[in-house]
Formats: structure tokens, C-alpha cells, sequence
């Protein structure tokens, strides 16, 4: 049988992180990604403008470099803002800008910038006539975002969603370079210290292509949810 | 050239990080990333084109190696596959009294390894389904003119698949590009390692991961318009007819 020497509970807890890290970025890109799509959408230039910016730069630059520069340099900009609070307002705040929060953060704007591709196409591909509908109805525009655009949207936009969450979770693995101890940093730690490298790089690999397998498959059943009226695929 | 090396030196006076001798780094930065990508591509583009062809095939366990191959590689991250390689090219057996010893035994080979696997396994899929979108009747025209299987690879279905290949081809040079940053992780001294560098010696983040960010960017740049160039000049027929 394996024998992972002891790393096993470790093991097992750096993949919570890296489960966790991935979920809560997707949370974060999914946002950032219908605010992009919003944007890029809207009739106000300035916010056209901002969102192919930003995208733009995101798709321009490596991850592990925007991780670095958020790492390294996060902790000196929330100094200085809580700083400039402390001075001109008296209000004390302290914020912790740790490793987690620096991948979160970095991976959530990556692929939020990705998400906004995404997002814009499929809410394009939704038939302006049922808009119109609901409209006619005298739905207010929240209620048409509800109940029309955002169910619609969705079943365009899941495929596009599937692959940038299977590609998320491998840019995961990089907050391990920034010394979060997520299982590929628990593995690369104990391939030094054992002089094993395949005994523990092997089996997170095969985890990573485990959680791919599990999610292609949740995302195969929220397929099958929203296209239902349409007959399937 | 007097004029050059006086006006360099006065955009860079008052300047305590980017001196001469860091922007030094910088270059050979440059110079090893540009390295590591375009090799890595080159021998990755050239494994590949077999190995579509392969997957494309109609026998099974032809087919199925390859798509073992390109899911694993794939479905992993690159990250991993660049410690498995690094850390465990030492524990193979013999290999330090062979001649690849020397080779393998810098950071800059397993690396080029782990980046030529990775981009090979991702330009196969690219290929494959180019490969899959050739349209039945050049393939029907092709067998009514009597053509074996292999001149019809060579002369109509591999010259309209790369054709198709190349925006998504594009994107994966981009990919790869962005990529190569974690080879500062095993020590390697790219553009992401001389980012590091010169911020552990100043402890200046902005100055030292903008200033990079900045050259990627250029970089991703040049890599898309010159794809754009390309397509122009290999889809002109595709493009629609006006003017």
C-alpha cells in the first residue's frame, strides 16, 4: 500500500485548502465576471472602457506574477490606507493581508476577467424578444434579471463556466510558490524531506484530476437543469 | 553611441532599483524566458502533429494512449508536473552515470521538459480537432482522385488543419508564455525570478512585479499581433469578399 510517512493528515488538509480556495475564487470571479459583462454592455463609455482594460491587462500578464505582485505588495498598500485612516479620521483598523486572502483575491480577478467573457456572450445569445415579454408583463429589470436573463443566460454560459473553473483549479496549485500550504506544497515538502518525490507528487496529481472528474460531472447535472425546455443535448 | 549610453544613464539617475546592474537581470531574464518558451514550443509543436494523428485514429489503442496522455497532462497542473520531473529525474536509475547527467542536472532542462509535455499534450487536442473539422467532401474529392491515405494526410487534410489550428494555436503560445513564470520556482532565473530577485534585494514589490508585468504585457502583445499577421496571411481566403 502507499506510504505516505506520516503526511497522509496533511495531505488530506492541504487539499481542503485547495478545495476551498478554488470555490470561493470561482465565487469571487463569478461576480466580478456578471460586473464585467454588465459593463461591457452598458451604453456609458467610461464603463466599456474600464472593463476591456481590465481585461485586457489581466490576459496580458502571468497569474504567478499578479499573485506575487498582490502578496508582497498587499500587506504595504493596506498598511498605507490603514495608515492614511488612522491619521486623518482616527479610525483604527488592522487588516491582516495573509496568503490566502492574496490567492483568492488574485485568482478571483483573473478569472473574473474570464468569467466576463463568458458571461457577455451568453447574455447575448438570450433572445431579446423575451426580454421585451417580460417586460410587456411589467416586470421590473431586477425581476426580468431574475427570472428571464439569468436562467437563459446560464445554459449558454455553463460550458464556458466549466472549463475556466477546471482551469482555476489548476492555477490553484501556484499559491503554494506564495506559502500557502496547500497540497502541493505539502507534497513538495515532503518529497524534499523523504527524498520520495513520486510517493506524494503522484497521488496530488491524481487528486487534482479526481476533483476535475466530480465537478465535470456536478456540472453535467446543472446542464441537464437548465436545459430543461429546450429538449437537451 | 556616446549619446545612447549618456541619455541612459540620465533616465536612470536618482533611480535606487532599476540601476544598470538590475535591469542586467532583467535582460538575462528575458533572454532565458524567450529560451525555455520557444524551444519548449518548438519541440512541443513537433511531437504533437504525430500524436494528433494518432488520436485521430480509428483504432482504438492507437487512439487511446494518446488520450491517456493528453488527459493527464491536461488535467493536472503544470506546477506538478514540473516538481515530479525536477525532483524525480534524480531517481532514475543510472541516470547520474549517463552522458544526460550533466544535461539534466540544471534546472533549465527538466523544466524545458515539463513545458514541452505539457504544450505538446494541449497542441494535440488543439490539432485533433482541427484535424475532425476537415470537411467531408475535400476528404471524398481527395479518395476520388485515387490518393492513399498518407498523401491525403500530407496534401489536404494536415495543410487545412493547421490552417484552422492557429487561432487557438495563438492562444496557447500566449499560455505558454504566461506559463514559463513558474520556472522561478526551481531556482531558474527568468523574467518572474529576476521580478523576485530584485524584490527580495529591495523590498520594493511594486517597482519590481509592475515593472515585469509590464514586459509580459508587451510581450502577449507582440505574440497576438503576430498571430494576427499570420491568420490575415494564411485565411485571406476565409475572409469575406468586399472592396
Amino acid at each position: 500500500m502507499l506510504d505516505l510517512q506520516g503526511y497522509g493528515p496533511r495531505l488530506i488538509e492541504g487539499a481542503g485548502v485547495t478545495v476551498q480556495l478554488a470555490v470561493l475564487s470561482l465565487i469571487l470571479a463569478i461576480i466580478l465576471g456578471l460586473l464585467t459583462a454588465s459593463a461591457k454592455m452598458s451604453r456609458n463609455w467610461l464603463l466599456r472602457r474600464t472593463a476591456t482594460v481590465y481585461t485586457t491587462v489581466i490576459r496580458g500578464v502571468p497569474d504567478l506574477v499578479l499573485m506575487m505582485l498582490l502578496f508582497f505588495g498587499g500587506q504595504i498598500g493596506v498598511n498605507a490606507i490603514s495608515d492614511l485612516l488612522y491619521y486623518n479620521y482616527e479610525i483604527d483598523i488592522y487588516i491582516n493581508f495573509n496568503a490566502f486572502t492574496a490567492g483568492v483575491i488574485t485568482i478571483g480577478f483573473i478569472f473574473g476577467a474570464y468569467m466576463g467573457e463568458t458571461f457577455r456572450g451568453a447574455f447575448m445569445a438570450v433572445d431579446n424578444g423575451q426580454i421585451e415579454a417580460g417586460k410587456a408583463y411589467g416586470m421590473s429589470n431586477a425581476l426580468v434579471f431574475r427570472r428571464i436573463r439569468f436562467p437563459q443566460m446560464m445554459r449558454h454560459a455553463l460550458p464556458g463556466l466549466s472549463n475556466n473553473w477546471m482551469v482555476l483549479l489548476k492555477t490553484t496549485a501556484l499559491v503554494s510558490v506564495i506559502g500557502l500550504t496547500d497540497m502541493v506544497r505539502v507534497a513538495a515538502e515532503a518529497s524534499r524531506a523523504t527524498h520520495e518525490p513520486f510517493v506524494f507528487l503522484i497521488p496530488v496529481a491524481v487528486a487534482y484530476l479526481l476533483i476535475a472528474s466530480v465537478s465535470e460531472w456536478i456540472f453535467a447535472r446543472l446542464q441537464k437543469r437548465y436545459d430543461i425546455g429546450f429538449g437537451g443535448q | 553611441m556616446l549619446d545612447i549610453s549618456a541619455w541612459f544613464n540620465d533616465l536612470l539617475a536618482d533611480n535606487l532599483i532599476f540601476t544598470p546592474t538590475t535591469l542586467g537581470y532583467y535582460w538575462e531574464g528575458l533572454v532565458t524566458t524567450t529560451q525555455l518558451v520557444f524551444l519548449s514550443l518548438v519541440a512541443g509543436l513537433i511531437l504533437a502533429v504525430p500524436l494528433a494523428i494518432m488520436r485521430s485514429s480509428k483504432h482504438k489503442w492507437i487512439s487511446l494512449p494518446v488520450y491517456l496522455y493528453t488527459y493527464v497532462f491536461r488535467g493536472t497542473p503544470l506546477l506538478i508536473q514540473l516538481y515530479i520531473i525536477y525532483y524525480g529525474v534524480v531517481f532514475i536509475d543510472g541516470i547520474q552515470e549517463t552522458f544526460l547527467w550533466p544535461v539534466l542536472k540544471e534546472a533549465f532542462y527538466p523544466a524545458l521538459i515539463a513545458f514541452t509535455l505539457n504544450t505538446a499534450a494541449y497542441t494535440t487536442e488543439i490539432f485533433r480537432g482541427a484535424i475532425k473539422a476537415t470537411s467531408k467532401g475535400e476528404i471524398e474529392a481527395a479518395r476520388a482522385y485515387g490518393m492513399s491515405q498518407n498523401l491525403m494526410m500530407r496534401r489536404i487534410i494536415l495543410p487545412s488543419a493547421f490552417r484552422r489550428a492557429l487561432p487557438a494555436y495563438g492562444n496557447e503560445v500566449i499560455f505558454m508564455l504566461h506559463a514559463s513564470a513558474i520556472a522561478s520556482v526551481v531556482t531558474l532565473m527568468d523574467l518572474t525570478g529576476a521580478a523576485r530577485f530584485v524584490y527580495a534585494r529591495f523590498y520594493a514589490p511594486f517597482d519590481a512585479f509592475l515593472f515585469v508585468a509590464a514586459i509580459y504585457l508587451c510581450l502577449t502583445f507582440a505574440i497576438l499581433y503576430f498571430f494576427r499577421f499570420l491568420e490575415k496571411k494564411l485565411l485571406a481566403h476565409l475572409r469575406p469578399q468586399n472592396s
